[in-house]
């Protein structure tokens, strides 16, 4: 796998980190997502998955946030390797 | 499921502003911070009050208020609601920021999550930006050392230049420093001079641009600089609130306009274009954040939540996550039948033994007939059976429920569930309100003010009622023993019992999602709105504490509320039963009025006439239908739920009515706390009335199916 790959969030396979490059999302969500800390450079770990599908389980800045794939979808990543 | 006379009656959010002093002296605390971080545990033990504790975000849902006297000083503490962050994403943040920036508290407390300290640094520095006055309890510090997260308070207020204490809240630790340090904050006896972030280049240059015009208007009387910052970022729900509190009407004044309009441009020049000054804005308070993080906190072990991610892989997996949780419903549900059982039958026995004797008394005195009825029959029959039927199996099932929300599980359920929720297009955390509701529905529907969007609320207030509360249980609990599970051997009556309570609630839940869809297609049509859910570290139970809280908060306080509808309505049932008019009792008048209605539901007119005399509180149900039975038939006892079949049964029911009488109990309208409950936390009318007859027509049509679906097999 390349080192810098871009990718959404929800793309993220489980254990695998990234870093956040930008959000797509607009208004109250993009708020929403900033106030948890999803800035730039900031790195997310994906945790774990619902066993009924959805939501992904998130590591964010030392929480655990779960977010549906449509939020997901919005936040673009680096894939980080390991 | 919080569920005290507090936020039963409490007003509606962001009346908290007007606070009355009653001496100059008195002072005005706000106590902030994240969800979930313990804000309501500080607030009880500066207080005294019992403000209801929980292991999972957005339980305080209204300001809740208290005081406490120290030295010469009032101290008038107000709770605001967790927030992540003061720029008004949601209702609960702009209370806190509205509350902060305006009601002009004497002092700040903002509570951190040791555990977590990074994310709420941001709400920290956020406070410090807007007033000065502020005190940071770094919360849960034993659970940091747990995790081996060294915490460097001292240098944590050197940086931030404003009082830090480490506090264990739940075991009162720390916590005695607190009165002095706000004490002496209040009485300016501490100068903050708190720590400002610095943002990048671009933003600082245009604030400077811009601090001289917010300097001159009257808005110098807060922050001048958060002000300007917050006017760049073009917060449109603040600039409104400006001009309601200090009358600073921001459209209209050209100069600052003006000055505003410049320092945008030359954001503009720096590259910084108006929509990505809030992303500068977060981007700054993160990394500032993260530089003080670095300072103050050392993680001698990386790896520091694994416990935590272990338990998740259980509970949350996709082999076991659903079948853990259905088991522990089950588990739930079985310990308190089981354990009911016992203490139930010594209770009717010792009311029955009592009432022999209330007779026996009451023929002494000489007291007629009519007083002895009312009293003994009426009020005492009724009080009984409300008492020994509800105590028992809510002092089991109330602790075991309020281990699970201190652990932190109920978050989990939500997670798990997610997926079906976002199918009937609705909100994750309806599966929350949903177990509040398990409780007591109005505590439910107070709940839904967690669900930010106005569309999925409505739909979680609408649909709440699907799940069966406290008061429905012992219907559904009597009526299974005594139908269903009372032909297995006593061995396995529990266990089936709780299979079959089980499946009911799963029913509700199910009618709960499939009503959420509908609602989403038809009057409430909309897509999902933007879901963010914490996960929230568990955390050990204080058993202790769980135990009291729970019988003295919860159990007592449905137990009284029931109470106090069974004595008016125990000498309702008898006065009825016992005035005649054309020689016939005024109940079997009604009755007789509701039969060929109640027949098509599978019920009889008693039973519906016990539903409808039921809407102050469930709780009554089956008493009134006892009654009833017992003034017009011939049996004049029915101590054990033996007889009571007998007597049941003597008057018609069939496995049929049994199936009825449950679908209806889960599913019929809202008992009268509730439906008000509606009615002030949706300011509709409208809403109300479909609160009511959602589940009531929904609970029909079941019954009417079932009903003679049932009847035209077994008449084949």
């Amino acid at each position: 796998m390349t080192k810098d790959k871009l990718i959404a969030l929800n793309k993220l396979s489980l254990g695998q980190s990234g870093k956040v490059h930008s959000l797509s999302a607009i208004g109250q969500q993009r708020r929403r997502m900033l106030d948890l800390g999803l800035v730039s450079g900031t790195v997310v770990k994906a945790l774990q998955i619902s066993p009924s599908g959805d939501p992904t389980a998130y590591m964010i800045r030392g929480a655990v946030i779960a977010l549906r794939s449509e939020e997901a979808s919005k936040i673009m990543i680096l894939a980080l390797e390991g | 499921m919080g569920l005290t006379k507090k936020n039963i009656g409490i007003s509606v959010l962001g009346d908290g502003f007007k606070i009355d002093k009653i001496e100059d002296s008195d002072k005005i605390i706000a106590l902030g911070g994240n969800p979930n971080v313990g804000k309501s545990t500080v607030f009880n033990s500066l207080t005294g009050l019992k403000q209801h504790t929980g292991n999972w975000p957005g339980k305080t849902v209204a300001n809740a208020r208290g005081e406490y006297k120290y030295k010469d000083n009032r101290f008038i503490v107000v709770d605001l609601p967790g927030a992540y962050s003061l720029m008004s994403s949601s209702l609960e943040e702009e209370i806190a920021r509205d509350f902060i920036c305006f009601a002009r508290p004497d002092a700040t407390v903002i509570v951190a999550d040791a555990t977590c300290l990074e994310r709420n640094l941001n709400f920290i520095l956020q406070t410090m930006e807007i007033t000065d006055k502020v005190i940071v309890c770094v919360n849960l510090i034993d659970e940091a050392k747990r995790k081996k997260i060294n915490i460097d308070t001292a240098k944590l207020s050197q940086i931030l230049k404003i009082p830090v204490i480490a506090t264990v809240a739940r075991k009162k630790r720390g916590l005695n420093n607190l009165p002095q340090t706000v004490y002496d904050v209040c009485n300016n006896q501490i100068h903050n001079t708190p720590y400002q972030v610095r943002y990048d280049q671009a933003l600082e240059g245009a604030l400077e641009k811009l601090l001289p015009a917010v300097k001159e208007t009257a808005l110098n009387k807060l922050n001048s600089r958060w002000i300007a910052l917050k006017l760049l970022e073009n917060d449109e729900k603040l600039i409104k609130s400006l001009n309601t509190y200090l009358g600073v009407d921001i459209a209209n004044n050209k100069k600052l306009q003006q000055a505003v309009n410049q320092a945008l441009d030359y954001l503009e020049s720096q590259g910084v274009g108006r929509e990505n000054i809030r992303d500068k804005i977060v981007a700054g308070l993160f990394a500032a954040a993260e530089e003080i993080y670095a300072q103050t906190v050392q993680t001698k072990n990386k790896e520091y939540n694994l416990m935590d991610r272990k338990i998740d892989k259980i509970l949350t997996s996709k082999k076991f996550g659903i079948p853990v949780m259905l088991a522990l419903l089950g588990f739930i549900l079985w310990l308190t039948i089981a354990g009911a059982n016992f203490p139930s039958n010594m209770l009717s026995r010792f009311f029955a033994f009592l009432e022999t004797k209330l007779l026996y008394l009451f023929e002494l005195m000489n007291s007629p007939d009519w007083v002895t009825g009312i009293v003994v029959l009426g009020v005492y029959r009724t009080l009984s059976w409300v008492v020994s039927v509800m105590l028992p199996p809510m002092a089991i099932f109330f602790p075991l429920f309020t281990l699970l929300e201190d652990l932190g599980y109920l978050p989990r359920v939500a997670f798990n569930l997610d997926n079906f929720f976002k199918k009937s297009k609705a909100h994750g955390k309806q599966a929350l309100t949903m177990c509040m509701g398990f409780g007591c529905n109005a505590a439910g529907v107070i709940g839904c003010r967690i669900i930010e969007s106005p569309r999925e609320r409505l739909i979680a207030i609408l649909t709440n009622n699907f799940v069966p509360c406290n008061g429905r249980f012992p219907i559904l609990t009597a009526v299974i023993s005594m139908f269903f599970a009372g032909v297995f051997v006593p061995a396995l009556q529990s266990l089936i019992s709780a299979l079959i309570l089980t499946a009911v609630i799963l029913l509700g839940v199910f009618m709960t999602l499939l009503v959420s869809r509908l609602l989403s297609a038809t009057v409430l049509k909309g897509m999902p709105s933007n879901f963010t859910l914490e996960l929230p570290p568990y955390r050990k139970p204080q058993i202790g504490r769980i135990i009291v809280r729970s019988i003295f908060d919860r159990t007592l306080f449905v137990l009284g509320r029931a109470v106090a509808v069974a004595i008016p309505a125990g000498m309702v049932i008898w006065l009825m039963a016992n005035i005649n008019v054309d020689g016939i009792s005024l109940l079997k008048h009604c009755a007789d009025f509701l039969q060929p209605f109640a027949y098509w539901l599978g019920m009889d007119g008693y039973i519906l006439m016990a539903f409808v005399l039921g809407f102050p509180a469930n709780e009554i149900v089956i008493p009134i239908i006892i009654m009833s039975y017992l003034s017009a038939g011939t049996l004049t006892e029915a101590a054990g739920l033996e007889q009571l079949r007998a007597l049941l049964v003597s008057n018609g029911w069939t496995w049929i009515t049994a199936v009825c009488v449950m679908l209806f109990t889960l599913m019929h309208w809202p008992c009268g706390t509730t439906c008000l409950t509606v009615k002030k936390e949706t300011q509709s009318a409208k809403w109300t009335l479909a609160a009511f007859l959602i589940p009531t027509v929904t609970g029909m049509l079941c019954c009417f199916v079932f009903a003679n679906v049932a009847r035209l097999f077994t008449a084949i």
